[in-house]
Order: structure tokens, then sequence, then C-alpha cells
């Protein structure tokens, strides 16, 4: 980012939940910088302390140690009324939407700005603005119980923008969602943070949503951080083995993973060579190896042969060149390439 | 089949259950709503804490939910007496009509609140809400419909406490019963005063369902 000012500060930061019996350390000593103006990834499995963590963000968790620093301002410090008022520069959005289920797209997109005192009139001008922005404008008098989850979330954005807030914290936003609503989804988030600057925080447990639209990532593993930097250098080069289960679920090395089949795709011009190959590798979460490439990019498309090698598992080789032949590529199994 | 008089006086008598049983039910709830409202938000994790006043609210709750309605009415007379001046009659009947209805009140308000789901209450918060934004803009209007159900739940168990509160002279169509079927054998006068009551009872439940269903946008 070029605005390498924090608007998210979080200096050894822990939580702990104190049962009757038990404590859980949801979260142990989390130091992170996230810029004004990027979209910041925490990615973890289940349990890691994700959620606590972005709750942490807005206080709706109180950090059992440590700070947190929202444009300048130390949380802890603040008064109740301070602290509402600070999270109307915070919008929000879940898994399940959290929408009124009462009030309409509307009204829904209403409630942050009564909230923060705005006169009815105008704050019915300003929501339907927001639909407009959402691609919503259509369903102003639906109830979300009309409306599909894609179309749900999307009202959960305009909501969460409502009242212009300089961050956009996203937990789990696209994990309800089946695969073509959650690209549009991650789309419009992008969009949006083109548009109107605000940095968006991306809490999720898939690696395809941080690779499609986070520029910074942290890895959160048992309440600690594993790793953060660029989503390329942890997507290419994960280094801590939190990371590594991430991107190959497997955790084996590259080599290992490689089995003896292999198979020529030839490219004529119909497809761009670079992201089928890396999408792929994305979806199946088995990295392939490429012996041999012979392709000329013109215009974006490809022409030409590859020869890769399939990863060791039967069921994912033949599903991958099932993906392959399913985009249109001519696959063809070679024996013994090597 | 009933003479002019009789049918005056079972008129008369369904309009008295009639106005005991919805004036009970809305003092009821002034009581009821807010302390049902209380009972979710002192709750362990509710919006403001506070376990002690949780605690001894739910004593009481249980402790007058408990004391059979015959015996709570004769135990407050003095009590009516004081503030309506007299023991009989339907006026008579509301005051303990609302100290039996209140904490049954509370208890379905509570339940109906409960329902509404965490998460939306997660995001009110989330966007700055303060705790009694929370309670007008979020949990009454979410539960509306659970709420409605409640109330005409509410509604017709009053009206059947109202019909027992006949049997110590508390008017209306219970007194009616009670003084012809049982002390003076006329089962026809008891007869048309019990279809009444069912009548009645599946009307307030029909109206509430209704009114739920318009209501409810979650469907
Ligand atoms: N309110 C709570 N009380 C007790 N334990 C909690 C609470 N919230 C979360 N936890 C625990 O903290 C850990 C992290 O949870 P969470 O932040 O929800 O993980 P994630 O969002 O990454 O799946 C889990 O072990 C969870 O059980
Ligand atoms: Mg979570």
């Amino acid at each position: 980012m070029k605005n390498k000012e924090p608007i998210i500060r979080l200096l050894n930061l822990s939580k702990t939940f104190r049962g009757a019996d038990n404590e859980v350390k949801a979260l142990e000593d989390i130091t992170l910088d996230i810029y004004a103006g990027e979209i910041f990834g925490i990615i973890g499995m289940s349990g890691a302390g994700k959620s606590t963590l972005v709750r942490c963000i807005n206080f709706l968790e109180k950090p059992t140690k440590g700070t947190v620093i929202f444009d300048g301002q130390d949380l802890s410090t603040l008064t109740r009324s301070e602290l509402y008022k600070v999270r109307q520069s915070m919008g929000m959005i879940f898994q399940q939407f959290n929408l009124l289920m009462q009030r309409t797209a509307l009204g829904n997109i209403c409630f942050p700005l009564e909230i923060a005192g705005w006169k009815k009139t105008e704050a019915e001008a300003r929501a339907k603005e927001l639909l407009e922005l959402v691609g919503m404008a259509d369903k102003a008098d639906a109830y979300p119980a009309q409306l599909s989850g894609g179309q749900q979330q999307r009202v959960a954005i305009a909501r969460a923008l409502a009242t212009n807030p300089k961050v956009l914290l996203c937990d789990e936003a696209t994990s309800a969602l089946d695969p073509s609503t959650t690209r549009g989804v991650l789309t419009l988030l992008k969009d949006i943070n083109k548009r109107l600057g605000i940095t968006i925080v991306v809490i999720t447990h898939e690696m395809s949503v941080i690779e499609e639209i986070c520029q910074r990532v942290t890895i959160i593993d048992n309440g600690r951080i594993a790793e953060t930097g660029n989503v390329e250098e942890i997507f290419t080069k994960p280094k801590s083995v939190a990371a590594r289960r991430l991107v190959f679920p497997e955790d084996k090395k590259i080599e290992q993973l490689m089995g003896s089949r292999c198979c020529r795709i030839v490219f004529d011009g119909n497809s761009s060579f670079e992201p089928i190959i890396a999408t792929m590798v994305l979806e199946f979460r088995h990295t392939v190896n490429i012996l041999f490439a012979d392709t000329k990019n013109i215009d974006g498309q490809a022409f030409g042969q590859i020869v890769i090698q399939l990863p060791e598992a039967k069921s994912v080789a033949d599903r991958m060149i099932g993906y392959l032949r399913s985009k249109g590529l001519t696959v063809e199994e070679v024996d013994g390439y090597v | 089949m009933f003479s002019p008089v009789v049918i005056k006086m079972i008129v008369r008598g369904l309009g008295e259950t009639l106005y005991m049983t919805l004036l009970s039910t809305a003092l009821a709830y002034v009581l009821g709503l807010p302390l049902g409202v209380i009972l979710v938000i002192t709750e362990k994790d509710g919006l403001c804490p506070n376990i002690y006043l949780n605690k001894i609210l739910n004593v009481v709750i249980n402790l007058t939910r408990s004391v059979p309605f015959l015996i709570l009415l004769v135990a407050v007379l003095p009590l009516t007496r004081a503030i309506v001046g007299t023991t009989i009659g339907s006026s008579a009947t509301v005051v303990p009509l609302v100290i039996a209805a209140a904490p049954f009140i509370a208890r379905l308000v509570e339940s109906s609140l409960k329902e509404v789901d965490i998460g939306v209450i997660e995001a009110a918060q989330s966007m700055g809400a303060n705790p009694k934004e929370i309670i007008y803009k979020v949990l009454l209007p979410e539960a509306l419909p659970s709420l409605i159900v409640g109330a005409a739940i509410a509604v017709t168990t009053i009206l059947s406490y109202s019909a027992m509160a006949g049997f110590v002279g508390g008017g209306g169509l219970g007194t009616i019963a009670i003084n012809y079927g049982y002390h003076r054998y006329q089962k026809d006068i008891m007869f048309i005063t019990v279809a009444l009551l069912v009548i009645v009872v599946q009307v307030l439940q029909e109206i509430g369902m209704k009114l739920a269903a318009v209501f409810d946008k979650r469907k």
C-alpha cells in the first residue's frame, strides 16, 4: 500500500475466556498493523481465534491483555459512549448476514443511520444510494427472508457502509455462500475498496478468498500469529507449518505429492494458460509439476502445449484431468514422459 | 329459550368478562413486559448483566407463579379493597388478575426475546447501538410476532382465571355459571355461559395468531 499509515494496530493482544473450571486462551500475544486502504486477510482453521480477534478490533470483546489502537485512539481508554461512536466508523459483516428480519432491505440500511442520529428522510436517501452501490436498488422493500444469501450479504455490506466507516470487518462473510455468489461478493468488496478507499479486514478459513482479494495476510494458528506477509509470498513460500497446512492441506513436500502420471495439455487460443493452472492448483489444493512448456501468449490467449505431472492421488489426478477438459482444453495422458 | 332478563344478564356478564380480561391483560403487560426485558438483559451474557437482580427477579416470579390463583385472590383482598374500594365485582377482580398474570407475562416475554438471534444483536452492537437502542430497535421489534403469540396465550389464560374468580363473586360469565349452574342447578344457563367462554377464547386466540402472522416478515 502506498499509504503506510496503520489504521488498526494490535499490540501484544491476548484474550482468555474463563469458564467455571476451565480456561481457553483464544488469543495470545497478537501484534499486527493493518494499513489504511488495504485489504488485509486473517486466515486460520476453525477455532483458531479469528472471530475473537476481529471482535477485539471493535471491542465487542475486551482483550484480557494488550492494546487496540484504531485511527490513533487506544480503545481501552474510551468511555462507553465514545466507544459506541467509534464503532460507527467500523462496519462489520458476518457469515450469517445478521440482518434484522422484521425490517426491509432499506430499513436495515437505515438502522445504523438511526443510531448515528440521522434524520429519517436523509437516512432513506442515503440508504437508497447504498442499495444502488451494492446492486440491490430494486430490492429496497424486500424483507431479508425474501432474499438469497448473496443478496442478503449485499444488503449487509450496504448497511455496514452506511455511516461511511473507515474500516470494514468481514468475519467469514462468504463462508455461507456458494462459489459463484462468493466471487460476486468478493468482487463487490474489491470494488468498494477501490472506490471508497475503505480498509477491509477479511477473516476466512479459505485460502482462495485470501488469494482472490487480499494484499497482505496473517495466519492465525491456535490463537497465535504463525506468519504475516504478502499474499503471493506466503502462497508461494509458506514458512510456517500452519501456512503450509493451509496452502497444501496435506503438508507434504511437493516432490512427495507427485505421481508418475503426466498429461499433455494443448492450448489452442481459447483460454489463457496462467489462470487455468493456477486456479486448478488453488481449487484442488494440490500442486502440479510443470515438466515441459512451450506456450506463446498472444493477446492474453495461450497457444502451444505444456506437460504436467499430476498428483499421486488417483482421484485428484482424475478430477484434475476432468477439470482441464471442462475448460475446453485438449488433455491427453502421456505414459513415461520422464 | 331464555327470558329477556336472562339474556340481558348473560350479555352483561360477557361484557364484564371482556372488560376484566382485557383491562387486566393490558395492566399486566405494563408490569410484565418491562420485567421480561429486565430478566433477559440482566442475564449473565445479557446486555446489562446483573446476576443479583436477575436472581431476585427469578425467585419473586417463581414464587408468585406457584401460588394457586384462588389463594392469591383471597390473599390480596386487603390490597384490592385499598385500591378499588370493594372486593366483589369485576373491577375488584382486576387486581388479583394483574398480580397473577404479570409474572406469567414476564416469562412469556422473556422466552420471546430469547428467540432473537444473538448475531443480530451483535450486528447492532457493532454499529454502535447502546443497550436502550438495542432493546427498542432490535429485541422488541424482532420478537414482535412471538410477543403477539404470547399475548394471545396471556389473554386466554387471564380469561380463564377471571372465570375462576366467579367463585368468589368476581363478576362476569364465571359468576353467572357458578350462581346458576352450581348453586341453582340451571344447567342451560351454565351451559350457555361456558359455551360463550369457549367461543371468546377461540376468537381471541384466532385474532392473536392472525395478527402474529401479519407481523411476521420471516417467511
Ligand atoms: N465467549 C466465549 N467463551 C468461551 N470460549 C470462547 C468464546 N468465544 C470463543 N471461544 C473459544 O475461543 C477459541 C477461538 O474461537 P473463535 O475466535 O470463534 O475461532 P474461529 O473464529 O477462528 O473459528 C475457541 O476455542 C472457542 O471455543
Ligand atoms: Mg469464527
